[in-house]
């Protein structure tokens, strides 16, 4: 595949920076399945995938050449796990995401639930999963002074993503809801409940 | 069996860390000084991967039974067994119910106390290495813990002391420029790598931050959130850096100027508030 440039970070990592969100989700599928040799962690971010290597094994210019050769097929094809996320709109921010966005409260709520989303790649905190596929009406910013402290399972808007928050935990994202799920669980395998690649529904919830 | 009796400033249980989680946005933590850490476990027959106590500034005592054998290693504290002296970078013979007690250390900062066996703590997420960032792994130790010791010793230990350097007044840290120095202007790395940098007492296992002159940008805007590897050299608007440490956040979204290389970033661990830190441009 063709990619913008690839970067090295330090002696034993490649960053390799895409044209946009849906090569990365393509180009980490695709180096998951069939990592390149010495391959330590892959770290898949907004326009970017860290290859993290072992120096022992490879060198940064086999990673390059392993990544230039790789061929990635359309997202939609490498269907991914579905999971449903249930949710209640009672979000503290939901008046003024309604707001930014020239809608009323429902609308936004309706507007929300309607897509199928992706899980793009986590970061933050363990489990917390940059979310996409929204509707573009509402993409609004950070709040200008984040919250010292946002509760477990807030559903919550920023630029193009929705995340939810796995535990409690400072954070400048809009709220606009809440889960019962479980984000982050040690018990089960893997932890995260919303991982790369995962398909995500929102469905209403009663309070 | 370990038992705490003083646990110092903050002292963890940490082994080699937990990589290939990054992505679920578990990052790999592990020992902050990865080569004390193996230098420890050699001492004792371990592999080198095996748990071991950081203690961060000393002040730790701890009561052992049954016996055991351990070694100390990374930044040199004053140490006793049951009020006898004894040296560090070496393995250390204890009876039952002796009490091993690790004082300030001279220059650095994190000591390493390996036990032949392994500390024998629940592993999370397959490591035994507390992070402080995420809150992933074993719990801090604290005073009155009792720490299991495990089995898993592979070859008698076979070196009485090993010749280790002394840490630096000043500590020099290599880096490689990149992967985003053309955010900066072309004098931002020249300044990195030719000015004297203080550490700042806001360090710790996430990182040390670090006070001298700013790193000017060569552009504005805000950068998409990527990847961040250990040693990563990251500047927050203010354009004084932050050198990353074991428990780095797995992303950031300010650019990284130039990464430390990795036999450095041992070194740029046992860097003490107030320390000077000098970079050098290291060739490809």
């Amino acid at each position: 595949m063709s990619f913008v440039r690839a970067m090295p970070a330090g002696g034993g990592a490649v960053l390799i920076e895409l044209d946009s969100l849906e090569q990365v989700i393509g180009l980490d599928a695709a180096l998951r399945s069939t990592p390149p040799e010495g391959t330590v962690d892959l770290v898949p971010a907004a326009r970017t995938v860290l290859v993290v290597f072992d120096t022992a094994a490879t060198t940064a210019d086999r990673v390059v050449a392993d990544v230039s050769g790789r061929q990635i097929g359309p997202v939609v094809e490498r269907a991914g796990p579905r999971v449903e996320v249930p949710v209640v709109y009672d979000g503290e921010d939901l008046d003024e995401v309604a707001a930014m966005s020239g809608l009323s409260p429902d609308e936004v709520v309706e507007r929300h639930l309607r897509p199928e989303y992706r899980v793009a790649f986590c970061g933050f905190a363990p489990g917390f999963a940059y979310i996409v596929g929204g509707d573009p009406a509402l993409r609004v910013p950070r709040r200008s002074s984040p919250r010292t402290a946002v509760p477990a399972g807030s559903v919550a808007l920023a630029d193009e993503f929705t995340g939810v928050y796995p535990r409690r935990m400072p954070g400048g994202w809009q709220l606009i809801g809440r889960t019962d799920a479980l984000l982050w669980d040690l018990d089960r395998d893997p932890p995260a409940l919303l991982p790369p690649g995962t398909r995500v529904r929102f469905v209403a919830a009663r309070p | 069996m370990i038992e705490v009796v003083r646990a110092g400033a903050l002292t963890t249980v940490q082994d080699l860390g937990r990589p290939g989680l990054a992505h679920l946005g578990v990052g790999r933590s592990g020992a902050a000084d990865l080569g004390s850490l193996r230098l420890a476990n050699r001492l004792v027959g371990n592999a080198e991967g095996a748990a071991c106590l950081e203690i961060t500034f000393g002040n730790f005592e701890a009561r052992f039974d049954p016996a055991a054998t351990v070694a100390l290693a990374g930044a040199p504290c004053p140490v006793s067994l049951s009020g006898r002296d004894k040296f560090m970078y070496g393995p250390i013979q204890l009876i039952r119910n002796d009490r091993l007690s690790v004082g300030v250390p001279t220059a650095g900062v994190r000591t390493y106390l390996a036990v032949r066996g392994g500390i024998a703590v629940e592993p999370v997420l397959g490591a035994r290495s507390t992070d402080v960032l995420s809150g992933v792994g074993p719990e801090p130790v604290v005073t009155g813990m009792r720490l299991p010791v495990g089995d898993d010793a592979i070859d008698a230990p076979c070196v009485d002391m090993a010749p280790v350097p002394p840490i630096p007044a000043e500590i020099v840290l290599r880096v490689l420029p990149g992967p985003r120095d053309d955010w900066f202007t072309p004098e931002a790395l020249t300044t990195l790598t030719s000015q004297p940098y203080a550490v700042s007492p806001q360090s710790n296992r996430v990182g040390i931050r670090l006070t001298g002159p700013a790193l000017d940008r060569a552009r504005d805007g805000e950068l998409a959130p990527e990847g961040l590897v250990s040693g990563a050299v990251q500047v927050p608007p203010s354009g004084e850096p932050v050198v990353f440490l074991a428990d780095h956040p797995v992303t950031g979204g300010y650019p990284i100027i130039a990464v430390v290389a990795e036999p450095d970033i041992c070194l740029a661990a046992q860097a003490r508030p107030g320390q000077v830190v000098r970079f050098r441009r290291e060739r490809r």
